[in-house]
């Protein structure tokens, strides 16, 4: 998908929800832009498993940031009660209790301060997959209503490398391509290590690989539109 | 809603000087922290670009530097560097370049600034790194500056050729003929350089010149036979070794030489010609004095006055010291003073009697800077009579203040200058005024007429402001009634400390807050230092030679002379580089500054700066028992 602008504004049109209209109304760059000018927003969701039709998202972390900065100051962090009780074993990895959970509202509650944070930036995640389906998901589930935005996956961009890296002969002799998980990925730029799966943390993470992996592997003014996906 | 950001706060807490700041200014931190990435080898901070964070080094490494490349510092994880940068006009002072792949916290200079305001130790910690602030500033400022730190026998690329006293004119002129040059050395093996038994050449005792051969032996129908030594000028400028390129330039500007004689211990080593300068630095000020002579017409040179700011900025831009930028200022006020006074003796006509042609007040002092007004004076012949010579002076001077003030050097509000004839006077009647100030002092006059006690020589008989400096000197040296009059004055004019010795703010013409930094710091400074000065008898014009003067004759206690060097030093910098910054933005500079423009360390420096005045003025106070009490305010 090139033309993310068209696209918005059709969106737009064809939005009920109040909020996913401004979400669109908001507008997105256009594919040319230099990734020096784009306004770019980290996203991590912590779930309580990988399936977005049976699982649910019970954090949301996201901060905002350019190719230069990543701005603190805007960093945002909320728990979502899931529509499931949850079970014991993800409440081990997210560190989080039964009783902030039950407290924490529903999604469809924090939809507008999350939609806000979002508009007008290209949302930068690990492993697209988690958070676009299970976005959609808890979407249609609430309001009966899809999302669509343009992604740049830091995983994706990393296995662009390492496959670069490994080249004909090491991919024809089938060496090993080396770990994407986010932790493995940092290390290699050599950026410190931060406890996983929690929402914030891991978005912090993800913005700050994406800087790395653009001083690394990016000309100054690569357009957008060979980022996202 | 904002988040918690709970690990960063755990990193700031393991490094100081955040490890003794309180959980929520910790949170607070943390919020306005912004995350930035270098990879290995990257700049992260270039010389003299704005900067507007403090650096936090999260992950990685970086090497800070000196302006001439050489290693500063080198830093690893919870190290902080950019604060010098900060604290001086946010320009960065020491660039700074990645080691290693880095990550970097940068905390923005307004919180920066306020955490220095609200947390004592916090501030402390970014003080602390030199033992004084005020010291380590300036120091630092010097390290980065070429002209400031070569010394000139960097720069001899000539032998000084020498020959005895005893040896002939002959010798002398094929000695010169066969060197290609038009000026020889003159020694006197009699006077035997005493710290070097084995030197027989002796010491340099004069100079001879082409045009000494000329007037002295030829004209006189002298033998060729004739030593050196009677036809020889003793006037001559000579330079230490261990002087600074920029003092050896302004040496050759004043005296409007192209060789310099350099000497160790009065032991000629060499000789340095202007265009080694020139090649050692194309300075702008060097430049602009040049083409001042250059001008043909009035005209011309007003419109070569307009540069002058723009050479004022770059001057400040390119880290130059308070002496420098005053001195080549004064440098360049004298030069347009000097070709003012070329063209009005060619339009009126050879001068009916010698006379000389004075520089008052900061001109003097080599302390001008781009806002000043004339104080000029003249010293006429002896035998000048008012009937026969009046109008010709009365010419000079309105040609040459008229063009000063067309060329931006405003006329004089309390009429010192050489237009009004009452500053027009005969060597003797100078004397006898002088006497008259030294031996009867009245606070009154002395309160106008301190500007006279800086004087210097522009133009014509400058031997009689030399002779003028050197009667003031023995008059005043020890002459307790005079200084203790002197010394009132000093005092009429206190730095802006009071309340417990707070920071007091003046309103300013608009009625904003300010703080002027001539009339509440360098003219006390400078007026304080005089009364030392003449105690001790000192020639000097210059407040910091003055100051050196004063230092060795151990009148102050121990550290008080460096004390105050380095007041003035800093009060006159703040005040140059906001000039400078009002110059850039296109206003109309001037002495004032806004506290609110002032970065928190300014504020602490300056507080500190003024403190040492204040104390100076406490010391004179008691050194020549003046109070202010019954005197002038």
């Amino acid at each position: 998908m090139s033309d993310w602008p068209e696209r918005f504004q059709q969106l737009e049109t064809a939005a009920f929800d109040i909020r996913l209209q401004r979400y669109y109304g908001a507008g997105m760059v256009s594919a040319d832009t230099p990734i020096g000018e784009t306004p770019l927003v980290a996203l991590d969701f912590e779930t309580t498993g990988l399936d977005a039709s049976q699982d649910a998202i019970v954090s949301i972390g996201l901060v905002p940031f350019s190719r230069q900065r990543v701005f603190l100051r805007e960093a945002n962090e909320w728990l979502v009660k899931p529509e499931q009780p949850l079970e014991e074993e993800s409440v081990v990895i997210h560190g989080i209790t039964h009783s902030k959970i039950r407290a924490a509202p529903d999604l469809e509650l924090i939809l507008e301060p999350v939609l806000e944070a979002l508009a007008g930036k290209v949302v930068v995640v690990h492993h697209r997959a988690i958070e676009r389906s299970f976005f959609s998901q808890a979407l249609l589930s609430r309001i009966q209503e899809d999302i669509q935005f343009p992604v740049i996956d830091t995983m994706e961009l990393e296995y662009r490398a390492l496959r670069q890296r490994q080249g004909l002969i090491g991919r024809l002799l089938r060496r090993p391509l080396g770990s994407l998980r986010l932790g493995d990925c940092r290390q290699r730029y050599s950026l410190p290590y931060y406890p996983p799966h929690r929402a914030l943390s891991d978005a912090i993470a993800t913005a700050e690989l994406l800087l790395a992996q653009l001083s690394y592997q990016y000309r100054e003014d690569v357009p957008v539109g060979e980022l996202w996906l | 809603m904002q988040a918690e950001l709970q690990d960063i706060v755990y990193f700031y807490q393991r490094f100081p000087p955040f490890d003794d700041l309180p959980e929520e200014a910790l949170a607070e931190l943390a919020q306005a922290t912004e995350i930035s990435y270098y990879r290995s080898g990257q700049d992260i901070l270039r010389y003299g670009d704005p900067i507007q964070d403090l650096y936090i080094i999260r992950s990685g490494a970086v090497e800070t530097y000196r302006r001439n490349g050489e290693l500063y510092n080198r830093l690893a994880e919870g190290d902080v560097f950019g604060q010098m940068g900060l604290m001086m006009n946010r320009r960065v002072r020491f660039p700074a370049r990645t080691m290693e792949d880095s990550l970097l916290y940068c905390i923005p200079a307004d919180l920066y600034a306020n955490f220095c305001d609200r947390f004592e130790d916090f501030a402390d910690f970014f003080e602390a790194e030199g033992s004084s602030l005020l010291r380590h500033t300036l120091s630092s400022q010097a390290d980065n500056n070429d002209l400031t730190t070569v010394k000139i026998n960097a720069l001899i690329q000539r032998e000084a050729i020498t020959l005895e006293r005893q040896a002939s004119v002959t010798q002398a002129a094929k000695l010169m003929t066969d060197q290609q040059i038009s000026s020889i050395l003159v020694t006197d093996p009699d006077q035997p350089i005493s710290s070097d038994p084995n030197d027989d050449d002796g010491q340099v005792v004069g100079i001879l010149t082409d045009r000494d051969l000329r007037m002295r032996v030829l004209a006189e129908e002298r033998p060729g036979s004739t030593p050196v030594g009677d036809v020889m000028s003793t006037d001559m400028v000579l330079i230490d070794d261990n002087a600074y390129v920029f003092e050896a330039m302004l040496t050759m500007l004043r005296h409007n030489l192209h060789h310099l004689p350099v000497v160790h211990r009065r032991r000629p080593i060499g000789v340095i010609a202007m265009s080694d300068i020139v090649q050692h630095e194309s300075q702008s000020s060097l430049l602009l004095v040049r083409s001042i002579f250059a001008q043909q017409s009035l005209e011309e040179l007003t419109q070569l006055a307009k540069q002058l700011p723009a050479v004022f900025v770059r001057m400040v831009k390119e880290d130059a010291n308070s002496h420098m930028i005053g001195s080549a200022m004064a440098v360049i006020g004298r030069s347009f003073k000097q070709k003012l006074l070329e063209m009005a003796e060619a339009e009126l006509g050879p001068p009916p009697l010698p006379y000389c042609f004075l520089a008052l007040g900061s001109m003097a002092r080599d302390e001008q800077l781009i806002v000043t007004d004339q104080d000029n004076a003249i010293i006429l012949d002896d035998r000048y009579n008012p009937e026969e010579h009046g109008e010709y002076f009365e010419k000079l001077s309105h040609f040459v203040c008229d063009g000063l003030n067309a060329c931006g050097y405003r006329y004089c509000d309390g009429d010192i200058m050489a237009t009004n004839p009452e500053w027009r006077l005969t060597l003797s009647q100078w004397k006898e005024r002088f006497g008259g100030w030294i031996e009867e002092p009245s606070p009154q006059a002395l309160l106008h007429s301190s500007i006279f006690f800086d004087l210097d020589g522009v133009w014509g008989r400058t031997k009689w402001a030399r002779d003028l400096q050197s009667f003031i000197a023995q008059q005043s040296r020890n002459n307790s009634r005079f200084l203790n009059y002197l010394a009132r004055n000093a005092l009429s004019r206190t730095p802006p400390l009071g309340f417990f010795k707070g920071f007091v703010m003046e309103q300013d013409g608009q009625h904003r807050p300010s703080i002027n930094l001539k009339r509440r710091g360098t003219a006390p400074l400078s007026d304080v230092i005089r009364v030392h000065a003449l105690a001790v008898g000192s020639r000097s014009q210059n407040s910091f030679e003055r100051l050196e003067d004063v230092i060795r004759a151990k009148i102050l206690p121990p550290e008080k002379g460096q004390d105050l060097s380095d007041a003035l030093e800093y009060i006159a910098m703040v005040r140059i580089r906001y000039q400078a910054a009002d110059i850039e933005r296109g206003e109309e500079p001037d002495n004032n500054i806004e506290p609110e423009l002032l970065s928190t360390f300014e504020r602490r420096n300056l507080k500190e700066a003024f403190q040492v005045l204040d104390r100076a003025q406490a010391f004179l106070k008691f050194r020549y028992h003046s109070s202010t009490k019954g005197g002038i305010r």
